[in-house]
């Protein structure tokens, strides 16, 4: 019986193979890219809102602490959206006649909310508590990124249940002292900026984060029931 | 019923026949040494093909396609035959949604003749071939399931809003629920509540523990009453002649009606149910004074007039009596399910299990005799029941009075062969021996004498002050409500009435059948009426006003013992609604008044107690629910003796004469609850039917009138018929039917969003009214000759009674293994039998198994959360189901997906029989997920949903879940549930409001099951881990445990030692379900001692 293919149709083949070894690779690592991807997951995109509120300028210029607006992240899972009363305790004294806060000003009058755009959203069956992360020591910038230096609010993490995880394998990579978690500046320990707890000067993140699992009692939690119920 | 002396373990090869009951086993196949010695419905014990069908699928319906062959049906004769169009097209599962939903039948009846034909030819093969599923047609399935479950993936999160407050509320955090003391009043008893409200919306019902006749504990109608709150079918908007208007309009016709009142008020009469709101009360009075001849009628269906005319025999005055159960070591019913319903039921059943609880080997059991006719929660908790027909009780009542020595000159009335001489003899001993300290009950499906004789008799054993007491009524204004609503009818026909308001009920369904009511009411000129739904009398009324919902207004009311609770709303009338006392103000001329006006206002105007200002004793009162110190004072009432001259008023049926009885419904009530999905959702305790009523009747009659289980047939009795499905009611008493009222409501559309799946029925609504057959004269015992017929056709049930089988026991085969029938599922003893062997419920087993593994045991160092659950106390009301769905968001799936084993249930309540199928004894077992620390389901789910958490929880992960069904095929205890259909009501927006915002609303295609309400855990975790200390005991309460009202659950942390329900588990009655299959479950029982009476074994 003669040969049916010509010998060429061995090249053929070994290139289609690696071929498609190469391209289920590029594929997956293209997908992977697609989904971290801002494209994807908004990291980075500013949501237009109904007011331009700026971070950059309340936090990083003024220096408003976190809790003055965000007034239950202490005490509940959701850390809180200020209501128009808040806004309205400066802005009734300060930038009266600001165009811009106009639809602010709309909300107080007409007694109508204001409805801003989330930025942060987890799916449905995710249960995240801010009250308990803050108490353990995680940081406001941890997961929201440089906010005192947003002009307008933008994504900072995935939200990806790997993102979640990486702290959850190993808070003490991420802790940081009870009195600087509302510090929108905050550095990690290092050699230039160590960091000061209990009057020991820490200079690394995982020294710091393990004496801090030790004293506020953080475990790393991977039940599925921690979030999901 | 006798105890079995050998019974301990109930190991026992089985009942033996003969010495079960002196009547012969009817039933057609004779249930001899093969039958089970623990059974759960009449096929099981009969062990049936269809049971046996049901058995060796392991699951009913679900683990097969849907409409697979095989599925459990009633009969050969119900599967067999359909309607024409069915038969002709029966669309493939995936097509459910094309179905034209004309072709599904209200009922789905069979010819059972041509259907036995049909199940007999050959043709029936081909047939399931058309049906099923063929390769291509799955592998086209696949393909394209494929393909869009990747695309699911594919999607970006939509933009969602955060909306907060303009002003917010000072006391409101944004995720943190607040709990509101208000309380709901049935029946005119008021018991008070703790309502969660997220973000302003009440979502869960528990007990106010303040509240005397709560303690926090519920019952299911509290907790489904939220569902109600929200349910899209309420009404909406005032209408006037069926056209929609407005509540100014009606404020102006009742100031021109009201002006145009003559002769003082001569033409006004007013229909309210049983109240006893003192604010209310105010109100009538005033506009009593302003119309003096204006009239006040009362008439509820399910009331109290037999206790309230009993009180009256007795002493001459309608009182309340008020039980101490945990006083009495001996309880004599007299056909009363106090442990469920009427006043103070759920505080009863409270004071019951504490007198049922066993410490180590410490304990103080009660004794309960009861004597009933259909069975009841009470009759199964009874350590001697007593099959009795309902109208033989008063000659029951009569001789153990006399046995007690009453003297009784009017005689005891005719004998009966159902009440044996000795059985009275030995229960009057046990009362007398226990003078003080025993209790006679009698049940509101009783006549008045029954109540006074029982009166009598608590007056003879000296039990008044002790296990008894009587207070003036709780009720505003307590009268015979048949006799008030005859008086009115009376006014009507006889045209005096020119303006009838009606404030609640439903008389035009529920009204007396004789009285004619809906005829009468047309004769008014003016009719109004507020209620819920634009029910029944809505239709027949020139005004219908949306009522106000319980958690939408202001009121108050008493406790079963006269305890003032405060209600107060937990949200603004969603649909307008308006409340009874903004209805009377239109017409005393305080419509400007609002219902927080009317409630408050009257209170300020008693006065707040000596030395404190109203403000604070307002708001302590209304932080507490419950105003201190207002219990009704005990009263000493004389017993007047005259009528125990009286001769016996109700002559019982004779021989085989058949008497129908009626009773409220265990779920639905008197009808008022017929749209509560939750409610209709709820198996009734013992028949475990959902969904409808029935003839219920002992299997035994059955046969003696040639009927079988499901037959359709026609009840007739004085002239009047109604046509309704037969269901054969293990314990029942022979030559007796019982009906349900409160189904057949014509003007009731039923819950939204059930699936109709393949072969389902599009109807929300089933069952048959009742009331059609009740009178004035005979509200409960129907004395008219009964006929019962045949209709030759069979009516289908959706019961649970044998759902979810756990073990396969009843299967005659050589090669299962030995184990299968070491099943112990409920250990039972007698307390001499405990005594002798505290043990008893070990199951060797457990122990042996325990060294088993290969691999060394977990270790679970942190909390490790461990429920166990004793049976001596569990009385199946049902309360935890309930409190379980609302809880845990779980879906309604209507009758069809029941009858196909769908319920979603996540908490079960298994009730289990033991002995001969005349008069055996009942046990509830409630199930909830056992959390097994080997838990079979983990290892096979392929994609990892269901996993083992730190503290021994068995998680599920619904985002996870691909529904392959593996876990719940691997399940020994059958507790998950699969989302077969889009379950959970995603489209109606009222009902997004009664779910828990902690719980995942789960999807199509989805696994789910008990969690331990891990939503709880988590919360008292986080809360305990920011105040730096760690989970108290009783701080997390599962949703079981809280509604609990006999304290039957216990949850908690098994690795403190001091934890309550590490304590439970070290009791020797402690015992683990399928302890050979070392799955390790953290769901314990604590087993059943009964207790019955030495004299009366054997």
């Amino acid at each position: 019986m003669p040969q049916v293919f010509h010998r060429s149709a061995n090249l053929i083949a070994r290139v289609s193979i690696i071929a498609v070894v190469v391209l289920i690779g590029v594929l997956t690592y293209a997908l992977y890219q697609i989904e971290e991807s801002a494209w994807y997951t908004n990291i980075g995109e500013a949501r237009p809102q109904p007011v331009p509120f700026s971070h950059r300028h309340h936090v990083g210029e003024l220096g408003i602490d976190c809790r003055y607006c965000h007034t239950s992240v202490e005490k509940s899972a959701f850390a809180g959206l200020p209501p128009t009363e808040t806004c309205m305790s400066c802005h009734s004294q300060i930038w009266t006649n600001a165009a811009m806060l106009e639809p602010v000003r709309a909300s107080y009058r007409d007694n109508v909310s204001i409805s801003w755009v989330r930025v942060n959203a987890l799916p449905q069956f995710v249960y995240f508590d801010h009250s308990i992360h803050v108490r353990m020591g995680v940081g406001c910038t941890t997961c929201h990124g440089p906010i005192a230096s947003m002009p307008l609010t933008y994504r900072y993490g995935t939200l990806y249940m790997s993102w979640c995880l990486n702290c959850h394998r190993q808070p003490s990579k991420f802790l940081r002292p009870r009195s600087e978690v509302f510090d929108p500046y905050y550095q990690p320990p290092s050699a230039v900026h160590p960091v000061t707890y209990r009057e020991v000067k820490y200079t690394d993140q995982l020294a710091l984060g393990r004496q801090l699992m030790k004293d506020y009692k953080v475990y790393s939690l991977t039940d599925c029931d921690t979030c999901h119920r | 019923m006798s105890s079995d002396p050998n019974s301990i373990h109930r190991k026992a090869a089985g009942p033996n026949p003969a010495d079960a009951a002196p009547t012969a086993p009817a039933a057609p196949s004779a249930a001899g040494k093969d039958a089970p010695r623990e059974w759960r419905s009449i096929e099981e014990y009969h062990n049936t093909p269809e049971f046996r069908a049901a058995l060796e699928g392991e699951f009913s319906a679900d683990a097969q396609l849907p409409d697979a062959p095989g599925r459990l049906t009633s009969s050969a004769a119900a599967q067999a035959p359909k309607p024409e169009a069915e038969e002709t097209w029966r669309p493939r599962p995936w097509e459910a949604w094309l179905r034209d939903a004309d072709l599904q039948q209200q009922m789905r009846l069979a010819d059972s003749s041509s259907a036995l034909e049909k199940a007999a030819a050959p043709s029936a093969a081909p047939q399931d071939a058309k049906d099923g599923i063929n390769r291509r047609d799955l592998l086209k399935l696949a393909a394209v399931g494929a393909a869009t479950a990747g695309l699911s993936a594919c999607t970006i999160l939509p933009t969602e809003h955060i909306v907060p407050y303009v002003r917010q509320p000072e006391e409101i955090i944004p995720g943190k629920p607040l709990f509101y003391a208000t309380a709901m009043t049935m029946q005119g008893v008021a018991t008070g509540l703790l309502v969660e409200s997220h973000m302003g919306r009440p979502t869960k019902i528990e007990g106010n523990p303040e509240h005397p006749g709560s303690l926090g504990g519920t019952d299911v109608f509290l907790q489904a009453s939220v569902l109600d709150l929200y349910d899209p079918n309420r009404s909406q908007t005032v209408l006037r002649d069926g056209r929609i208007s407005s509540w100014q309009d009606f404020v102006a016709e009742m100031g021109n009606q009201r002006a145009a009142l003559t002769a003082k008020g001569a033409g006004l009469r007013i229909l309210t149910q049983t109240t006893s709101s003192p604010s209310f009360g105010a109100q009538l009075r005033k506009l009593q004074t302003q119309f003096p001849n204006a009239k006040w009628h009362q008439y509820e269906p399910c009331g109290l007039d037999s206790a309230r005319e009993g009180s009256r025999l007795a002493f001459g005055r309608m009182v309340n009596a008020v039980y101490r159960v945990d006083q009495a070591n001996v309880i004599v019913s007299l056909e009363s399910d106090f442990l469920v319903s009427g006043p103070g039921h759920v505080r009863y059943t409270r004071e019951f299990a504490s007198r049922r609880s066993i410490e180590g080997t410490k304990q103080n059991l009660n004794r309960l005799y009861t004597a009933e006719s259909m069975p009841t929660s009470t009759g199964a908790m009874a350590d001697h029941r007593l099959r009795v027909r309902s109208s033989e009780i008063e000659g029951l009542a009569r001789q153990l009075a006399t046995a007690i020595g009453i003297a009784l000159p009017g005689g005891t009335g005719a004998e009966s062969a159902n009440v044996p001489e000795k059985w009275v003899q030995a229960v009057a001993r046990d009362l007398l021996k226990n003078r003080g300290a025993s209790l006679v009950i009698a049940g509101e499906g009783q006549p008045p004498i029954v109540h006074a004789l029982a009166h009598a008799m608590n007056d003879a054993l000296q039990n008044v002050g002790k296990t008894v007491y009587y207070t003036d009524p709780v009720e505003l204004s307590p009268v015979n409500q048949t006799e008030s609503l005859r008086e009115l009818v009376n006014d009507l026909n006889a045209g005096q009435v020119t303006l009838l308001m009606i404030l609640g009920g439903n008389p035009v369904y529920d009204a007396p059948v004789d009285l004619g009511f809906q005829a009468a009411l047309m004769k008014a000129p003016v009719r109004v009426h507020c209620g819920l739904y634009k029910d029944e009398t809505a239709e027949w009324c020139n005004w219908h006003i949306p009522a106000a919902h319980y958690l939408e207004s202001w009121g108050d009311g008493r406790a079963y013992d006269g305890t003032i609770g405060i209600q107060q709303p937990l949200i603004a009338p969603i649909y307008g609604g308006k409340t009874y006392q903004e209805m009377i103000a239109t017409l005393t001329g305080d419509e400007e008044l609002s219902n927080h006006d009317l409630v408050k206002g009257y209170w300020q105007a008693q006065g707040p107690p000596k030395g404190q200002k109203f403000e604070e004793f307002w708001e302590v009162t209304l932080y507490n629910g419950v105003m201190t110190n207002t219990a009704l004072p005990a009263i000493s009432v004389p017993l007047s003796h005259g009528f125990l001259q009286q001769a016996p008023t109700s002559s019982p049926a004779q021989g085989k004469e058949l008497e129908l009885t009626f009773r409220p419904d265990p779920t639905i009530f008197d009808g008022r609850f017929a749209n509560n999905g939750w409610l209709q959702e709820t198996s009734k305790p013992i028949t475990r039917i959902t969904w409808d009523n029935a003839v219920l009747m002992s299997p035994a009659t059955a046969a003696e009138h040639g009927l079988n289980h499901r037959d359709y047939v026609t009840l007739r009795c004085g002239g009047r018929e109604v046509s309704g499905g037969v269901f054969l009611a293990i314990g029942h008493v022979d030559h007796a039917v019982t009906v349900h009222l409160g189904y057949g409501r014509w003007r009731a559309p039923g819950p939204p969003h059930l699936i109709i799946g393949p072969g389902g029925t599009k109807d929300r609504q089933f069952g048959f009214n009742a009331y059609v057959l009740r009178t004035s004269t005979a509200p409960w015992i129907a004395g008219a000759p009964v006929q019962i017929e045949n209709t030759g056709k069979k009516y289908e049930f959706a019961a649970e009674e044998h759902q979810w089988l756990i073990d396969n026991k009843g299967v005659e085969s050589d090669d299962v293994s030995v184990n299968a029938f070491k099943r112990d599922l409920v250990q039972v003893a007698t307390l001499e039998e405990f005594k002798r062997d505290p043990n008893f419920a070990q199951v060797p087993e457990a122990q042996e198994t325990k060294s088993l593994s290969l691999y060394p045991n977990y270790q679970y160092t942190g909390y490790a959360w461990g429920m166990a659950i004793d049976l001596n106390k569990c009385v199946g009301c049902n309360a935890c189901v309930v409190a379980c769905t609302s809880e845990n968001n779980v879906a309604t799936v209507g009758k069809d997906q029941v009858d196909r084993g769908r319920v979603m249930h996540w908490i079960r309540i298994d009730t289990y029989f033991h002995g001969a199928v005349e008069a055996p004894e009942m046990y509830f077992e409630p199930l909830p997920c056992m959390q097994c620390e080997n838990a079979p389901c983990e290892y096979v789910c392929p994609v990892g949903a269901t996993t083992h958490s730190s503290e021994g929880l068995n998680d599920m992960t619904y985002n996870r879940c691909v529904g392959t069904r593996y876990c719940s095929n691997n399940c020994p205890y059958k507790v998950r549930r699969f989302n077969f259909y889009l379950y959970s009501d995603y489209t109606t927006p009222s009902l997004y409001g009664v779910r828990n915002p902690n719980v995942t609303v789960r999807s199509r295609g989805v696994m789910e099951k008990c969690t331990y309400c891990v939503q709880r855990i988590n919360a008292a975790k986080i809360r305990s881990a920011e105040e730096n200390r760690t989970v108290r005991d009783l701080e997390v309460l599962t949703a079981c445990q809280q509604a609990c009202p006999a304290g039957a659950i216990m949850f908690g942390n098994i690795n403190d030692k001091n934890a309550h329900v590490t304590r439970w588990k070290a009791q020797s009655r402690n015992y683990v379900l399928l302890a050979d299959l070392n799955t390790r479950p953290r769901t314990t029982y604590l087993a059943r001692v009964r207790n019955p009476n030495p004299e009366m074994a054997g």
